[in-house]
């Protein structure tokens, strides 16, 4: 690992600052993503800031809205009440990932901008990688993929985003709090991310001297029945071959409402616009529900390896919207 | 209070090999000031520095659980916290956990009843990460051990009787387990 200098930040704008002054320099939250890719020799940052003794750990619910600091971790916003009564998705996204001591380190805005687990991108003796070296190529389409994306994919990059919270946040509209040199600003979740056919070097909107603050979740309307299924190779402690978040609203057996988000299978967590025009207004069927999932997946773009995606996930959001919605038929 | 040894590194190309600072840690009640490359994690820091090798390196890269150890209460990996991250917190490791009389602790004990091991690698790991399930409330059922559990990895395959040490360690009131 390359040598670095490690500065503790006491207060935001600070934190702001160091990172101003420093274009090299990252934060240091959890670490879980950061230090295992700085092992790695993918990241090299000369300075590390430690942002985890910032006051951003408060959990507050403000109407009818849940404000989440960005240094809570994962499993204290899976124990907070709040959560737990009204955001059943986000509790189940959020314990259905990694280990407890995982959750235990990594933070609400650390696992927002957690990286790929794409095994090219993560090896730096790998010379083709459009992350790591923009206009090099891309070693995984003719590579081993299986762990990779269809949604947001293309040539360039295939790489996936493996949040399984940021696609229970992308489906309920969170906004993303930032602070940067020059004030702060809110963004939509939706619009946080970018794709890696557009720009795989770039993964969000974030500059490099803005910092994540916290993130506001809308509470759902009571009427609102939700949930988060992940599918994956083991039953415990690994990554989404492909996950469906869905919140519906339902009445006498017609969608009102429909939020659908689709993991493990995007450059960036899903949000399935097609899906959810397609259910409101419509009748709770099973047909209706795969006409959903058709459309969700008719963009999807394939290499030999991640072919089985496109049919797991239209497999995996159906069985979703029927376990939400009571409806098997 | 970090120190750069050799040219500043704005000064060169590369930086310099070793940045240097003051860490204190508190491990198992006792504090430890050390002079630390900026790069030792709290792993390498207790096993190399400390001489506590009860914690072990498995994978080094937040996989395996091998390296579990709790910090203010909460079990953490240590390969993946910098040790000066740790610093102003409260570190415990396998070698903290047992009684003052130096009677195993009771999830060690269960472990032992249980044969909850082979080669025994995994196993501070495991317990560290047992202690700290049974303080979360987690032990309710075989099926929540085992997904609340699914951190350590146990490459022998000793889980089964992994599971029933912990099942019997809770029902003997392992909720009071030290912390």
């Amino acid at each position: 690992m390359r040598a670095f200098d490690y500065v503790r930040a006491t207060d935001t704008r600070e934190a702001v600052r160091l990172l101003a002054d420093d274009p090299e320099a990252s934060c240091l939250a959890g670490g879980t993503t950061q230090l295992d890719l700085m092992k790695d020799g993918v990241l090299q940052p000369p300075r590390l800031i430690d942002i985890t003794r910032l006051p951003l750990h408060g959990i507050e619910r403000r109407d009818e809205s849940l404000h989440v600091g960005a240094l809570v971790t994962m499993e204290e916003l899976a124990a907070d009440t709040t959560v737990a009564e009204r955001l059943p998705m986000v509790r189940e996204s959020l314990l259905l990932g990694a280990s407890v001591q995982l959750r235990n380190m990594a933070t609400i805005g650390g696992n927002l901008l957690q990286r790929t687990r794409c095994r090219y991108f993560r090896d730096p003796t790998v010379p083709e990688c459009n992350k790591r070296a923009p206009g090099s190529g891309c070693a995984a389409v003719q590579g081993a993929a299986r762990m990779h994306a269809v949604l947001g994919a293309s040539e360039r990059c295939i790489a996936l985003h493996a949040s399984d919270l940021a696609v229970a946040l992308v489906a309920l509209d969170a906004l993303v709090h930032i602070q940067g040199p020059t004030g702060s600003r809110t963004v939509p979740l939706t619009e946080f991310y970018l794709t890696a056919d557009v720009s795989p070097e770039r993964e969000t909107v974030l500059e490099h001297a803005e910092l994540i603050t916290g993130v506001e979740i809308p509470l759902p309307p009571p009427a609102a029945r939700s949930g988060y299924l992940k599918v994956r190779d083991r039953t415990s402690y690994e990554f989404a071959l492909a996950s469906a978040a869905v919140q519906l609203v339902l009445d006498d057996g017609t969608i009102l409402e429909a939020r659908v988000a689709l993991g493990g299978v995007g450059t960036k967590p899903w949000r399935a616009h097609a899906a959810e025009h397609l259910l409101t207004g419509a009748p709770a069927t099973t047909a209706t529900f795969t006409e959903a999932a058709e459309a969700t997946m008719q963009d999807a773009w394939t290499v030999p390896g991640t072919a089985f995606k496109v049919p797991l996930a239209r497999r995996t959001l159906v069985r979703e919207l029927q376990t939400v919605s009571g409806v098997t038929a | 209070m970090t120190r750069v040894t050799n040219a500043s590194r704005r000064d060169t190309d590369d930086l310099p090999a070793v940045i240097e600072r003051v860490v204190t840690l508190t491990v198992n009640g006792r504090p430890h000031t050390l002079r630390l490359d900026t790069r030792v994690t709290l792993l390498d820091a207790l096993r190399d520095r400390l001489g506590l090798t009860g914690t072990k390196k498995g994978c080094d890269q937040g996989a395996c659980g091998a390296c579990t150890v709790h910090l203010d209460g909460r079990r953490v990996l240590a390969c993946l916290t910098l040790a000066a991250q740790a610093e102003g917190r409260d570190v415990t490791t396998i070698e903290g956990v047992s009684g003052t009389d130096g009677h195993p602790h009771p999830v060690q004990q269960a472990f032992m009843e249980h044969d909850g091991f082979q080669c025994g690698f995994c196993t501070p790991g495991q317990i560290m990460s047992a202690m700290a399930l049974m303080a979360e409330g987690r032990t309710g059922s075989d099926e929540e051990i085992r997904e609340f559990m699914s951190g350590n990895l146990c490459r022998c395959g000793a889980y089964p009787n992994i599971v029933a040490a912990i099942r019997e360690a809770a029902a003997r009131g392992g909720h009071d387990a030290r912390l």
